[in-house]
């Protein structure tokens, strides 16, 4: 049964077209699994929505990777939100970060008990939150290069003095290269999201494909784009052809934003740390320069985040496979507390708590979306 | 967190615009656009901020892809939850 058929696409004779390339293709590789990873919670969650696995070939293994900023972010680096709240300062913070846990305890579980914890779509919501207030504000500004532009702009935009940041930004291109080195991932190629690219431009991954011999294509959010992105990369696989394609050219140019770029790396510098259940990642993490320390939580306050350990860890969460599913050498169903201990309702691993978390879009669209091919 | 949101420019006031997000209006910061942003253009949302002036080609297909993504969508689906969250990143307008 053609399964592309059941799919709410809105040009399914492409869709069936694009779908029967990549399992050509894919054979013709030859091996068996070839395995390709996409690094964006919304790339996954229109794969998973879709249903597009059960249009790939049995041979091909299409990954996500560490795409869900939420999910990465350390548990030290939830600690000293956590900390500050219990200290008195009000943390703005996106939403899904919430119930994310750190060592010991979520920022919910700080609200809980009184602290003051604000949810916040923006940057500059979390601003227009300090100039309300004579308190201290803090933003936990999370996420990758794409989020990470908006709070350098804030910064640049003179907040009022009881406003600070608490960063836990992100840089996606060092951690493909942490993942590509895997031996136990053995990712052929790499699918880039479109909208961090229309910032960073498609030009920052060749030195990366000239380094690891790896091709990158970056696609659209739309099944079409991701089906089409899937299909040129296979194509790189099988003809041995480490180069970078763009095949979301309405949307990304080789040079990308340069003003949002400059406003980027003008507030922030590249340091190293973890990222949570993966690894040590030289420059993955994104810290405010030293003309920015003014606005630095961590250099305003004194951040006590050892008084949070003393209490060891929960059990459960010894069993979660999180860092292993975000790194690609294992899938949510073979977790054995996915859907059972670990729901969206009470998530033991951050890869449930997030819309972007490979877990909870298995969740919600199906579990196992990749069985629906028989 | 990735998934930027196309809305059309309704006025610019300064590095201000409001658009307008299937008649939603907000407020969005044109602080990292590398664009001039004029009524009647449509830019690329992300956390209140806007990332990219859409060519004006590449609009339909912009928005069909959003019809595509939010068409049908349960209440509690992720991508359309995401959508509207991204909606919601751009500032409600004052009085």
């Amino acid at each position: 049964m053609d399964s592309t058929r059941q799919l709410k696409f809105r040009d399914p004779a492409t869709a069936r077209r694009l779908a029967s390339t990549i399992a050509r293709v894919t054979r013709e590789i030859g091996r068996s699994p070839v395995s390709v990873m996409h690094v964006c919670g919304s790339h996954e969650q229109a794969i998973a929505k879709f249903g597009l696995r059960s249009t790939f070939p049995k041979e091909l293994n299409v990954i996500m990777g560490p795409g869900c900023p939420v999910c990465v972010t350390d548990m030290p680096e939830v600690d000293e939100g956590v900390a500050l709240a219990r200290q008195g300062v009000a943390v703005a913070s996106y939403g899904d970060m919430l119930r994310v846990r750190g060592t010991a305890l979520s920022l919910s579980d700080v609200q809980a008990e009184g602290a003051r914890i604000e949810v916040v779509y923006s940057a500059t919501q979390a601003v227009e939150l300090a100039r309300r207030t004579k308190e201290e504000v803090v933003f936990f500004a999370t996420g990758f290069e794409t989020t990470a532009v908006a709070t350098a702009a804030v910064v640049r935009s003179h907040p009022p003095d009881n406003f600070s940041v608490l960063s836990a930004h992100k840089y996606i291109p060092p951690v493909m290269e942490i993942v590509a080195e895997m031996p136990s991932s053995r990712v052929e190629g790499f699918l880039a999201a479109g909208h961090a690219a229309t910032i960073t431009g498609w030009g920052i991954f060749e030195a990366f494909v000239e380094r690891h011999g790896v091709p990158v294509v970056v696609a659209g959010f739309e099944p079409l784009d991701i089906l089409a992105g899937l299909a040129r990369l296979v194509e790189l696989v099988r003809d041995r052809k480490p180069a970078v394609e763009n095949m979301f050219p309405r949307c990304v140019t080789k040079e990308g934003n340069r003003r949002a770029q400059e406003e980027l790396w003008s507030v922030f510098r590249l340091v190293g740390g973890r990222w949570r259940g993966i690894a040590h990642v030289p420059n993955g993490n994104l810290r405010l320069r030293d003309e920015w320390a003014h606005l630095d939580a961590r250099r305003r306050f004194s951040i006590d985040i050892a008084s949070l350990w003393d209490g060891a860890p929960p059990a459960l969460s010894a069993d979660c496979i999180c860092g292993d599913i975000m790194s690609g050498i294992a899938s949510p169903s073979d977790c054995r507390l996915f859907g059972k201990e670990c729901v969206p309702d009470s998530p033991v691993g951050a890869c449930m708590v997030s819309s972007e978390g490979t877990c909870k879009i298995w969740h919600q669209y199906g579990g196992h979306p990749d069985l629906g091919a028989s | 967190m990735c998934l930027g949101v196309p809305g059309k420019v309704v006025s610019v006031l300064g590095s201000v615009a409001v658009v307008d997000f299937w008649g939603v209006r907000r407020e969005v910061c044109l602080d990292i656009v590398d664009e001039p942003v004029a009524p009647g253009d449509y830019i690329l949302n992300h956390v209140g901020f806007a990332i990219r002036r859409i060519p004006e080609e590449d609009i339909g297909e912009t928005l069909l892809l959003y019809e595509t993504l939010m068409g049908e969508s349960a209440p509690d689906d992720l991508m359309a939850a995401d959508v509207r969250a991204e909606i919601e990143g751009a500032q409600r307008r004052n009085g």
